[in-house]
């Protein structure tokens, strides 16, 4: 099993944390892991993406020009990566400013609006998990515990009162997650 | 009339006044007669021998002349690139604390190319001790203009005499490193004559004391003389220095630690 | 972990005694890492941020001059300014790291990962006749597994060794395992610089020797050094060559990639194979040159313009065609590219 994924957006969604909490839960799940970061000018602002890879395979190239999965949370992304999914694979999107929605037809595209939700559940900062819990819920490849232990190891201590708060966030991204096509 | 018998009578330990620091080796000096580096290396050896620090110091020396220090002293020894003496100084005192750690560098190496690792050296308050040859000009080099060559003086790159507005100003790097607060001792010497030998090897002495104590930088600048690239004899050559060097670099004390009055009155005999 | 991360925590743990750097993109976490793991407390270790890489470079062969296990860090543009210490280092036999998280250049170049500083590397790089050990790591498990190995080849052969890394693998993270924590050393070499005992001449660490009847003397024991290295040290991954008809020579990302172009080619039914030299110097000339016999075309692919290339040139000595492919100036080669080239070639 290997599962290659780009999840790109503004750089302060989460888009790094995010990837490295995939990564981090398939590491408490004795996969191999990748997570290759477009680092920069990106990490001051503008757009952020990271390559991650969870296999039970030994990992080859970390960077990729095809993923079995997007994640993409901004309007530049979309328009850079919808093609960049293989066919048959899933396109995961946040709706919010986005004024161009994805055609592809060859494969699955779900939408999440975790920025509205995160907004209603006036727990902003829990945004990236909404989408996080969105696709594990296509995608059950890592276990909700798991990911839970990968947030302690990736949060510092003092952060760790929050996970709560996260938890419950994936759970609701698992609820709101659609299909589109 | 002596005869050649007669002299080894003279020549018995009990009569000896002086001799030669078991640290110096047998090799010749390369340097020009009546340079002040000969004098300065014997009274940094003599300091080292008369603490016993012999086993237990690292020197670390540039490039220009005194490049091969490591020939003449019977020390551990590493030579620098040029300029970086105080950064390999650095590395040396902060992995061995307990060793004593000294650098020993010409103008040009210290105030040109090196004036960056000397101040950080410096505001790091590293427990080492620089020497700092101090003649004015680039010797081993042939003569060239160093940024301690006084306003007006003649150098193989300044023929007509520096000329400040277009060569910039002669450089006080002493005065300068007195500000840091990581210097615990600056001071200005000279070697042109037994009394100032004297009070340089004094204010070495006080260097390896305050090292011991861990009190942060000691800065020892010895204005010198270079004969062959001022083309002076080495007794003009002096007096040129006094009259010239010292009215700029003046010396005496710039600063001492402040607990010792023994030193403070040093400063006030200038 | 980063692999900036791993190579700072594995220095820790391999017992080395000092780390001197100054920042730099992509590789400063290395720095900051040592820094927040307060080595000093751990291990003794020393970390400290220089005015600058020539400082820190220099401190390294103050650090090194008195035995000890010191490196010190840097990318492209901080590796360049750090030559001239190199060199010293070289020429004075100090054994020490030096890790190079290459980024694009020339120049201020781009803070995007490059394999373009392979020739200033592998070549010596400063002035003078001289090689450092190079190793390039293809993962973030190698990038900690180097750093005890640059160092035991250092000390074996009294040459500074440089860990040849770029910007993906040092920013990657990936599963890591690292080793447990090894005592600091409290060996001293015989030639080190430590004070002078009665019972011993004095030790001086330089590089120079006025007499060139003598310093010819010591480039020839430098010389007897790099071959010796060249006998005992070569190190390198094969990948399917065993019925490759195509080969691809690769090292560190570019290594990566390649595995997963030999994954697509073998789909598509072309017999590709990869030869990943791990020393850069000394470089598997000998393997490759046995190869190349069996192999239809060579294609060597880095992220440069093209510089391990000319190395496996000589190595292949004109037996059969040898290419070069590979983005740069921060570009990353994807997989698919290297295919399509192949392709082209075939």
């Amino acid at each position: 099993m290997t599962e290659e994924i780009i999840i790109a957006g503004f750089g302060g969604q989460g888009v790094l944390s995010m990837g490295k909490i995939i990564a981090y839960s398939g590491l408490m799940q004795d996969m191999e892991v990748s997570w290759m970061p477009s680092y920069g000018p990106e990490m001051r602002g503008g757009t952020a993406n990271v390559t991650v890879i969870i296999s039970s395979e030994r990992i080859s190239s970390p960077i990729l020009r095809r993923f079995d999965t997007a994640i993409i949370l901004n309007q530049q992304s979309l328009d850079k990566f919808e093609n960049s999914v293989k066919p048959g694979g899933i396109l995961i999107y946040d709706g919010n400013g986005i004024t161009r929605h994805p055609v592809r037809k060859d494969i699955t595209i779900y939408r999440i609006d975790a920025a509205e939700e995160a907004s209603r559940m006036k727990s902003q900062k829990t945004f990236n998990m909404i989408v996080l819990g969105g696709y594990l819920k296509i995608k059950p490849l890592i276990s909700i515990e798991n990911v839970v232990k990968g947030l302690k190891k990736s949060l510092p201590e003092r952060h760790h009162k929050l996970i709560p708060e996260n938890e419950a966030a994936l759970k609701r991204g698992m609820e709101i997650i659609r299909r589109l096509n | 009339m002596k005869t050649a018998e007669g002299l080894k009578d003279i020549i018995k330990p009990e009569n000896l006044v002086y001799r030669k620091s078991s640290l110096i080796t047998d090799k010749p000096f390369s340097y020009c007669p009546g340079c002040g580096h000969g004098t300065t290396h014997r009274i940094i050896a003599e300091v080292i021998e008369e603490e016993n620090l012999a086993e237990n110091t690292i020197g670390v020396c540039p490039v220009g002349c005194s490049v091969l220090m490591y020939d003449f002293l019977d020390l551990d020894i590493q030579q620098a690139a040029h300029g970086r003496a105080p950064a390999v100084a650095t590395a040396i005192k902060r992995l061995m604390p307990e060793k004593f750690v000294f650098t020993y560098q010409g103008d040009g190496d210290l105030a040109a190319i090196g004036t960056s690792e000397t101040i950080h050296a410096c505001n790091r308050g590293e427990n080492i001790l620089i020497v700092f040859i101090n003649n004015g000009i680039y010797g081993m080099t042939g003569g060239q203009m160093a940024p301690t060559t006084l306003e007006g003086m003649k150098s193989s790159t300044s023929p007509y005499g520096r000329d400040v507005k277009m060569m910039g100003n002669p450089l006080k790097m002493t005065e300068l490193v007195a500000m840091l607060p990581g210097t615990c001792y600056v001071t200005r010497q000279s070697v042109h004559t037994p009394a100032a030998v004297r009070k340089a090897k004094k204010a070495i002495k006080k260097a390896v004391g305050y090292q011991k104590k861990g009190m942060g930088t000691c800065f020892i600048e010895i204005v010198s003389n270079c004969p062959s690239g001022w083309k002076m004899t080495p007794v003009e050559s002096n007096k040129w220095m006094e009259e010239n060097m010292f009215a700029y670099y003046k010396p005496g004390d710039l600063k001492v630690p402040a607990e010792s009055d023994a030193d403070a009155e040093n400063k006030n005999e200038q | 972990m980063k692999g900036n991360e791993a190579i700072a925590e594995a220095a820790i743990r391999a017992g080395a005694d000092a780390y001197f750097g100054y920042p730099i993109t992509p590789q400063s976490e290395i720095l900051e890492y040592l820094m927040a793991a307060n080595p000093h407390e751990r291990t003794g270790m020393v970390v400290l941020q220089a005015e600058s890489e020539v400082a820190a470079i220099n401190m390294v062969y103050g650090g090194a001059g008195c035995g000890k296990k010191v490196m010190t860090s840097s990318s492209s543009p901080g590796i360049s300014l750090k030559q001239e210490g190199i060199s010293y280092i070289a020429g004075a036999q100090l054994p020490c790291l030096i890790v190079n998280v290459v980024r694009g250049g020339p120049g201020l170049g781009t803070i995007q990962p490059a394999q373009s500083d392979y020739f200033q590397a592998v070549k010596g790089g400063g002035h003078g006749d001289y090689h450092l050990i190079v190793l390039a790591p293809a993962s973030v498990q190698e990038m900690a597994d180097f750093v005890e190995l640059a160092f035991d080849l250092a000390f074996k052969y009294r040459n500074p060794a440089m860990i040849l890394s770029d910007g993906a693998i040092g920013q990657m993270m990936e599963k890591v395992y690292l080793k447990p924590q090894k005592q600091r050393s409290t060996e001293v070499p015989a030639w080190a610089t430590t004070g002078k005992t009665k019972e011993r001449e004095r030790n001086i660490i330089t590089s120079l020797d006025l007499d060139p009847y003598a310093q010819e003397q010591h480039l020839l024991r430098l010389q007897e050094k790099y071959r010796e290295i060249e006998r005992n040290e070569v190190r390198f991954e094969e990948i399917m060559v065993d019925d490759a008809e195509f080969l691809l020579v690769a090292y560190g990302t570019s290594a990566r990639v390649c595995q997963k172009t030999l994954q697509l080619a073998r789909a598509e039914g072309i017999k590709a194979g990869l030869l990943r030299p791990i020393t850069l110097y000394p470089f598997p000339y000998e393997r490759i040159r046995s190869l190349a016999s069996h192999m239809k075309i060579i294609v060597s692919v880095e992220m440069s313009m093209g510089q391990m290339v000319e190395d496996v040139k000589l190595a292949v000595n004109g037996q059969v065609p040898v290419y070069h492919f590979g983005r740069m100036g921060g570009v990353i080669t994807e997989p698919e590219e290297v295919l399509e080239y192949l392709k082209t070639k075939i």
